[in-house]
């Protein structure tokens, strides 16, 4: 799993049908030591409900069909948790709505 | 799979993995000495690991092939804590 940052939502009405109903979001991948953008992104499906500018896990992969949301689905990056705090070399250096 | 460092844990209240309890830990990619220098990934916890142990890391479709993870959306795995590394006979990493 990698952390991202929601950047945006992709909106696509010329969709595979399985596809409909999910909402699809764009994530930059972020470095963990600065949780700054790496200018690499992916669309990924959300199958927890984040939000822009939230931090989250991704999974990516045949592993990524493996949610409620996305079983039976052409994906192969999911959204599976929002983040609320990293901590590295035991501080926390990362709180979420802190920065 | 691969050698990496636990450099942390990521929180994470929110979450739709269904793995009941263990956590997600913050891992470092490391050479066989144990310096990590390499990509980071988000892995969950398989072992009780904790920061600053040099750990192996199973990613992919193979980190579903355990108990907690069959069958879930999990594609990294720390499967074991690393005691010692051993290269061309000469012990180059050892825990502690």
């Amino acid at each position: 799993m990698l952390l991202a940052r929601v950047t945006g939502t992709v909106v696509a009405t010329s969709k595979e049908p399985r596809i409909e109903g999910i909402k699809l979001l764009v994530l930059e991948k972020v470095d963990p030591a600065t949780m700054e953008g790496r200018k690499d992104y992916v669309v990924a499906m959300d199958a927890v409900g984040a939000g822009p500018g939230e931090i989250v896990i991704y999974v990516a992969g045949s592993s990524s069909r493996l949610t409620a949301v996305t079983e039976g689905k052409p994906s192969d990056a999911t959204i599976i948790g929002i983040v609320d705090a990293v901590e590295l070399d035991g501080v926390v250096a990362w709180k979420k709505g802190a920065a | 799979m691969i050698l990496a460092r636990v450099a942390g844990t990521v929180v994470c209240s929110s979450r739709k993995d269904g793995v009941r309890g263990p956590t997600f830990l913050l891992v470092r990619q490391c050479s066989t000495r144990g310096e990590a220098k390499g990509e980071w990934t988000v892995a969950l916890d398989g072992v009780g690991a904790g920061a600053g142990e040099v750990v192996i890391v199973s990613q992919g479709p193979s980190a579903r092939q355990t108990q907690a993870t069959h069958q879930k959306p999990i594609d990294a795995l720390v499967c074991g804590i690393v005691d010692l590394v051993d290269e061309r006979g000469a012990t180059v990493f050892r825990k502690g």
